[in-house]
C-alpha cells in the first residue's frame, strides 16, 4: 500500500512521516506541493513544519497549493488523510476539519513527551488503538491551541469525533484538552502531536505513534479501498 | 564613536555631495579628500596601508570594504598570532578533510560519510536585539555548514547571561531563547544541547554561541574557490536590504558604551523560511554537480564572499552591482556591499550550468541572479583584481587578497593581571562548610534549585529536539547523540562546555578544563572523541590583561588538543565582550565531536528502572580531591570566586574515555553521567530525577568528608550504574585501564535520594526544588494564565476571534515589543 507524504516549501517532518509509513509496512510516496497528481496513493499524510513559512496564518497558504486541490477532492471521496501539526492546521484552513489552531496560550513553542487518551477508534487512522488507550507521543508546536465555538465543540463530542485528548497536562491550552479530531466520515484526521516521532525505540519516547500508520493500512485492507477504486 | 549604520549609508553622499557614487576615477583626481576612516573603525596606519596598496585613496565603497574585512571580527588581526598554534601543534589525524580557514572543519567518520561542525558567537547582536540577534546567529552558523556541502542536521547553543534576577536578564534571556527556537524550529533542525549559565560578569555582554553540525557524502565536499575564468558569479537567496549594515565592524569589533541601543539597525533580521529553501536548493545543486565554488554570506556580506572566493583561487572578478536584487531600490553601492542581509549564498557556476542552476532556484522559489564573472589572473601570475561597477561607475578596483588575506596582524601587548595572584590566594577550600546531615540536605536542595544547576526544561522545551527523527540523546543528557546512518547505526556525539569562573582564576587551566569536560561528556556516552571546535569569548584585545588571558587559553587548547589527539577543526573568536572597563570572565567554549560505530550502544545519564532486585550498582570513576575553588558551591553559598581551579589530567580523561567506550561496547553499564558543575550532588540529582529512580549512596572512609564527596568539582570523574552480574567484568575493565574506582551504593526502587548516615530527600521534594526556578524567573504571567483560560471555556461560549484577542493581550514577549534600556 502506498502512503503519500506531501512536501510543501517549509515542511519539516516530511521525512519522518515517510519513515513512519515505511516502518508500518507501507510504501512511502513523496508528493510535491506544486504537482496536483496524487500518483495513485492510497492515503495521504500532511506533515509538520511551517508550510510557506506560515507568516500569514498557519496553513493559510498551503490550502491553496495545487496538490491540496486534489487532496480536498479525494478526501471528500473517502481518501484517508492524516494532518499532523502543520498538516492539522492545513486541514482546518481547507475546511476539511472544523475549528482552528491558535497560538499556545502560554505563548511559547513547547516540545515535550505528551500523554494522550485515544477517544475514538472508529477512524481510518485510529482503528488499531483501543478506546481509552493511553499513549505517549511528542508534542511540539507554537500554535497548537485548538479552538472552536461551543456548538462545534459539543457536536464534535456528541458525534465521537474527538479522536484524542491531552491527559496529565494540556501543553497548549486547547479547548476541552482536544489533541485531535476527525471529519464526519472518519477518513480525515488532524492531530497536533507527532505520531511519526514515536515509531522507533531508539529515537522516540514510545512506539505508540505507529498505531496511526498501522490503522490506515488495516482500514485500507479491510475496505479494499485501494487507489484503483479512487481513480 | 558616533557613526551608526548611517556611516555607511552616508559615505557615498559625503564623498561626492551628489547622487553620483564615489568612483575610482574621482578617487584618483581627489587624493586629498578627507575620508571618515576613523568612524569606520580603521586606525591611521591601517588607512595609510590601504592607500599604499591601491596607490591612491580608496573610494567610499573600497573604504567600507577594507573597514569591514580588516575589522577584528573578519581579519582575526589580534588573535591570528595565537590561533596559529592550533595548526602548528595539531595532532596527526587522517579523518580531517578540511580544517581551519574553511567555513567549517570536516571530519570523515566512515568510508563514505563525513560530518562538519563549528561553533560561532553572535554575542553583541543578541544583547542589542535578543530575538533577531540569536535567530541570525543560528542562521549564520547553519550556512557555514551548508557551504561545506553538508546537510545541516542539528544545532546546539551555549548561552551565558547576567545575574538571573537582574531586570535586563528578563529582557535578554526570553528573547534569545525565543530567537534560537524561532529560527531553528522553523528550519527543521533539532536542538540537541547547549549550556545556560548565569553570572553577573555577563550582564552587559551576554554570550550567545551557536553550534551546528551537518553531514555529507565525502565526495560532495564543496570548495569556496572562484576558479575558472569566465565562470558565472551567482547570488542565491534573499534580496539584499539595509539590515545589518556594518554589523561586524560596528557591533562585533568594539566595546559597548551607552549608545548600544542606537545600534539596533546594525542587527540583521532573519527569515528562517528563506533559509530552509536555500538549504534545499543548495543541496539539490550539489547533488546535481552544478556548483564549482560556494561561499555563504554572513558577517561582511557580499564584500567578504566576493573577496574570499576570488582570493582563495587567485583569480579576479568582474561584478555588476546594480544586478543585485534589492529590498530597497535606493541603496547605494557601498550599502549593497556592506549589507549583512541573511539567507544568501554566493555560487560560482560554469556558463553551461547557469540555466540548470536558475531552474533549481525557481523550483524552490529562491532568487538567483548572475551578478558577475570570474576573471583571469595576470599573465605574470599575479592574482586578478576585483572590479565592481554600479551603473557603469567603477566603484571598486582592488586586489581581493589585500582584503581577505593581507589585513593587519597585531602582536598585541600581553600582561598578566596583577590581581591573579591575589585571586588565587583566596581559596574556597577555606570557606565554612556544612557538616551535619541536615545542613548537607539543605545544601543539596539549595544547589539543585540554583540558577546554573536547576532544571533547564523551561528553555529546552522551546526547541524542537525530534525533527529529522535521528535524535538519540538531547539535552539534558551529557552529549547530544545523533544517528547518521539508519542502516548501520553510525552516529556522532557532541558536547559544548566552558567554565568562565575557572578560566578567570587560571585561563590556561580553565581552557583545558573546558576541553576536558566536553571530551568527557562525549566519552561517557561511549563515543570516541575525534575533533574539536572552539568559540573564544573574551574582553577587549586592546587590554593587555585580556590579551594575556586569550594567549593562555589558546596555548592551553593547542596543548590539550595535541595531547588528546583531537585537532581543532575551526571556530571563532569574539573579542570586545566588555562594557566600559569591565571585561567578561574569559570564556573559551569548547565543542567536542565523538563518533559511534553504532548509536544503539550509547549510554544515557538517567538511572533506569533496575532489572534486578536490589538495584544497579553505582561506581564513581576517577579521583575526588578537595577542590572547591571556582566551584558552583562556593559561588552559590558564599558568592565566592577565588583560589585555583581543579587540576586537569588529560591522560586520566583518556583512560576514563577508554573504559567508557569499552563498557558501552560490552554492554556493561546502564547509565553514566559526567561530574562537573555542582559535583557528585548534582549528578545524583539529575540521574535520579531523569526517570524517577532513587539511589542509596554510602561514602567510603577515605579521608574526604561527605561534603567534599558531594560538592568537590575534581575533573576526570563519572558516576556509572552497572547492572548486577556485570560488576566483575566492569571492575576488571577499570583495573585494566588504571582508573580509580569507588563503590558508592545502589539505585533504588524507593523514590528518594539517600546518603547513608546523612540525609534522605524524597525525589518529589528534590524535583520541586530543581524544576521551579527558571519558570518562576522567566515564565511570566502567561504561564500561570494558560490552565485557567482553558478551564474557563466550559462555562463561557468563546469564538476563535475572542480567544485570539486574549492571546494578544497576554503577549509580553512579542517581537517588536518595548525594549528596556540596557543596564
Amino acid at each position: 500500500m502506498r502512503i503519500g507524504v506531501v512536501t510543501f516549501p517549509g515542511s519539516l517532518d516530511d521525512g519522518d512521516a515517510a519513515r513512519a509509513a515505511r516502518i508500518a509496512g507501507a510504501e512511502a510516496v513523496r508528493l510535491w506541493h506544486g504537482d496536483p497528481d496524487l500518483h495513485g496513493v492510497d492515503a495521504v499524510v500532511l506533515p509538520g513544519g511551517f508550510s510557506y513559512g506560515d507568516y500569514l496564518r498557519c496553513g493559510a497558504i498551503a490550502r491553496f497549493a495545487p496538490v491540496m486541490e486534489s487532496i480536498i477532492d479525494a478526501a471528500r471521496g473517502g481518501l484517508p488523510v492524516l494532518g499532523i501539526c502543520n498538516g492539522f492546521q492545513v486541514l482546518c484552513e481547507a475546511h476539511l476539519l472544523p475549528g482552528a489552531l491558535t497560538r499556545n496560550q502560554h505563548l511559547h513553542f513547547r516540545n515535550r513527551d505528551q500523554w494522550l487518551k485515544v477517544e475514538s477508534t472508529g477512524t481510518a487512522w485510529t482503528n488499531n488503538f483501543t478506546p481509552g488507550q493511553e499513549i505517549l507521543i511528542p508534542v511540539k508546536n507554537g500554535e497548537g491551541c485548538f479552538v472552536a465555538d461551543t456548538r462545534t465543540l459539543d457536536a464534535l463530542e456528541a458525534e465521537g469525533r474527538v479522536i484524542a485528548r491531552y491527559i496529565k497536562g494540556n501543553p497548549n491550552g486547547s479547548q476541552r484538552d482536544i489533541a485531535g479530531i476527525t471529519n464526519e466520515a472518519g477518513n480525515v484526521v488532524g492531530i497536533m502531536p507527532h505520531p511519526e516521532h514515536a515509531v522507533e525505540a531508539l529515537t522516540g519516547p514510545s512506539l505508540d505513534g505507529l498505531g496511526f500508520f498501522t490503522s490506515v493500512l488495516r482500514s485500507l485492507a479491510k475496505d479494499g479501498q485501494l487507489a484503483g477504486g479512487q481513480q | 564613536m558616533t557613526t551608526q549604520q548611517s556611516g555607511f549609508a552616508a559615505t557615498d553622499v559625503l564623498a561626492t555631495g551628489s547622487d553620483e557614487p564615489d568612483t575610482v576615477e574621482r578617487a584618483e583626481k581627489s587624493p586629498e579628500e578627507l575620508q571618515p576612516y576613523a568612524d569606520l573603525g580603521l586606525k591611521d596606519d591601517e588607512y595609510a596601508k590601504i592607500r599604499e596598496i591601491l596607490g591612491r585613496r580608496p573610494t567610499a565603497s573600497e573604504l567600507a570594504m577594507y573597514s569591514i574585512m580588516w575589522s577584528e571580527h573578519c581579519s582575526y588581526k589580534s588573535s591570528k598570532v595565537h590561533l596559529k598554534q592550533f595548526s602548528e601543534k595539531a595532532p596527526q589525524n587522517t579523518r580531517m578533510l578540511a580544517g581551519i580557514g574553511e567555513n567549517a572543519g570536516v571530519v570523515q567518520i566512515s568510508d563514505e560519510i563525513a560530518v562538519t561542525f563549528k561553533v560561532e558567537s553572535h554575542n553583541h547582536p543578541s544583547y542589542v536585539e535578543p530575538y533577531q540577534g540569536a535567530a541570525t546567529g543560528v542562521g549564520g552558523i547553519v550556512r557555514d555548514i551548508l557551504a561545506m556541502g553538508a546537510r545541516p542536521i542539528a544545532v546546539m547553543d551555549p548561552l551565558r547571561f547576567g545575574a538571573h534576577d537582574h531586570p535586563d536578564t528578563a529582557r535578554v534571556l526570553p528573547g534569545v531563547v525565543a530567537g534560537i527556537g524561532g529560527y531553528g524550529n522553523c528550519l527543521g533542525l533539532p536542538n540537541i544541547g547547549g549550556e545556560i549559565v548565569f553570572d553577573p560578569c555577563y550582564q552587559g555582554n551576554p554570550l550567545v554561541n551557536a553550534l551546528s553540525i551537518g553531514v555529507l557524502p565525502v565526495e560532495r565536499l564543496q570548495k569556496k574557490e572562484a576558479t575558472g575564468t569566465g565562470n558565472i558569479v551567482v547570488l542565491l537567496g534573499a534580496r539584499t536590504g539595509r539590515d545589518g549594515i556594518g554589523g561586524v565592524s560596528v557591533l562585533a569589533s568594539a566595546t559597548f558604551d551607552e549608545e548600544a541601543e542606537q545600534r539596533r539597525p546594525s542587527v540583521q533580521v532573519g527569515d528562517p523560511f528563506m533559509e530552509k529553501l536555500l538549504i534545499e536548493s543548495c543541496l539539490e545543486l550539489y547533488d546535481a554537480g552544478l556548483v564549482s565554488g560556494i561561499q555563504d554570506l554572513g558577517g561582511a556580506g557580499l564584500t567578504c564572499a566576493l573577496t574570499e572566493t576570488a582570493a582563495a583561487a587567485g583569480t579576479g572578478m568582474r561584478v555588476w552591482l546594480e544586478r543585485v536584487p534589492l529590498r530597497e531600490a535606493s541603496m547605494s553601492p557601498t550599502e549593497i556591499l556592506a549589507s549583512e542581509s541573511q539567507e544568501r549564498m554566493l555560487l560560482i557556476v560554469t556558463p553551461e550550468n547557469l540555466d540548470a542552476v536558475l531552474k533549481v532556484a525557481e523550483k524552490w522559489g529562491v532568487w538567483a541572479t548572475a551578478i558577475g564573472e570570474v576573471t583571469a589572473a595576470s599573465a605574470d601570475g599575479t592574482p586578478g583584481r576585483l572590479h565592481i561597477t554600479w551603473n557603469d561607475h567603477v566603484v571598486v578596483d582592488v586586489p581581493p587578497g589585500s582584503l581577505a588575506d593581507d589585513g593587519p596582524v597585531y602582536n598585541r601587548p600581553i600582561r598578566e593581571p596583577n590581581d591573579v595572584m591575589l585571586l588565587q590566594a583566596d581559596r574556597a577550600e577555606t570557606l565554612p562548610r556544612p557538616s551535619t546531615g541536615d545542613a548537607l540536605r539543605e545544601t543539596v536542595l539549595r544547589m539543585a534549585a540554583s540558577p546554573n544547576l536547576c532544571d533547564k526544561t523551561w528553555v529546552t522545551e522551546q526547541y524542537d529536539r525530534y525533527v529529522l527523527g535521528n535524535t538519540i540523546l538531547a539535552q539534558p543528557e551529557d552529549s547530544g547523540v545523533l544517528r547518521i546512518d539508519e542502516e548501520t547505526g553510525l552516529g556522532v556525539a557532541l558536547s559544548v562546555d566552558g567554565n568562565g569562573r575557572f578560566a578567570r582564576l587560571d585561563p590556561y587551566e580553565g581552557a583545558k578544563l573546558a576541553l576536558a569536560e566536553a571530551y568527557r561528556n562525549v566519552a561517557v556516552t561511549g563515543a570516541e572523541p575525534v575533533a574539536v571546535t572552539d568559540c573564544l569569548n573574551f574582553g577587549s584585545p586592546e587590554d593587555p590583561h585580556v590579551m594575556w588571558q586569550f594567549a593562555e587559553a589558546c596555548r592551553a587548547l593547542a596543548d590539550g588538543c595535541l595531547e588528546l589527539g583531537t585537532p581543532v577543526t575551526g571556530g571563532n573568536v569574539s573579542f570586545y565582550n566588555q562594557t566600559g572597563a569591565a571585561a567578561i570572565h574569559p570564556t573559551p567554549v569548547v565543542g567536542v565531536l565523538g563518533v559511534f560505530d553504532d548509536v544503539a550502544r550509547r549510554v544515557p545519564m538517567g538511572f533506569p528502572r533496575p532489572a534486578k532486585a536490589g538495584g544497579d550498582l553505582l561506581f564513581l570513576l576517577g579521583e575526588t580531591r578537595v577542590e572547591l575553588s571556582g566551584s558552583e558551591w562556593a559561588w552559590v553559598t558564599h558568592n565566592h570566586l577565588g583560589g585555583r581551579p581543579p587540576k586537569v589530567d588529560l591522560a586520566a580523561e583518556q583512560a576514563l574515555g577508554r573504559v567508557m567506550a569499552q563498557a558501552s561496547k560490552s554492554g556493561l553499564v546502564s547509565a553514566a553521567h559526567d561530574l562537573s558543575d555542582g559535583g557528585l550532588a548534582q549528578v545524583l540529582v539529575e540521574s535520579t530525577l531523569r526517570h524517577g529512580v532513587g539511589a542509596k549512596v554510602t561514602f567510603p572512609e577515605d579521608g574526604n568528608s561527605p561534603f567534599v564527596h558531594l560538592f568537590s568539582e575534581s575533573a576526570g570523574r563519572a558516576l556509572v550504574a552497572v547492572p548486577r552480574g556485570h560488576d566483575k567484568a566492569f571492575l576488571a575493565l577499570v583495573a585494566e585501564h588504571g582508573v580509580p574506582v569507588t563503590p558508592l551504593g545502589v539505585t533504588s526502587e524507593e523514590a528518594a535520594l539517600q546518603v547513608e548516615g546523612q540525609f534522605i530527600i524524597p525525589l518529589e521534594e528534590l524535583r520541586t526544588a530543581w524544576s521551579a526556578t527558571l519558570r518562576d524567573l522567566f515564565g511570566g504571567p502567561a504561564e500561570m494564565a494558560a490552565p485557567a483560560a482553558a478551564a474557563a471555556e466550559e462555562s463561557t461560549p468563546v469564538t476563535s476571534g475572542e480567544v485570539r484577542s486574549v492571546t494578544l493581550e497576554l503577549s509580553p514577549q512579542a517581537p517588536g515589543g518595548p525594549i528596556e534600556p540596557p543596564a
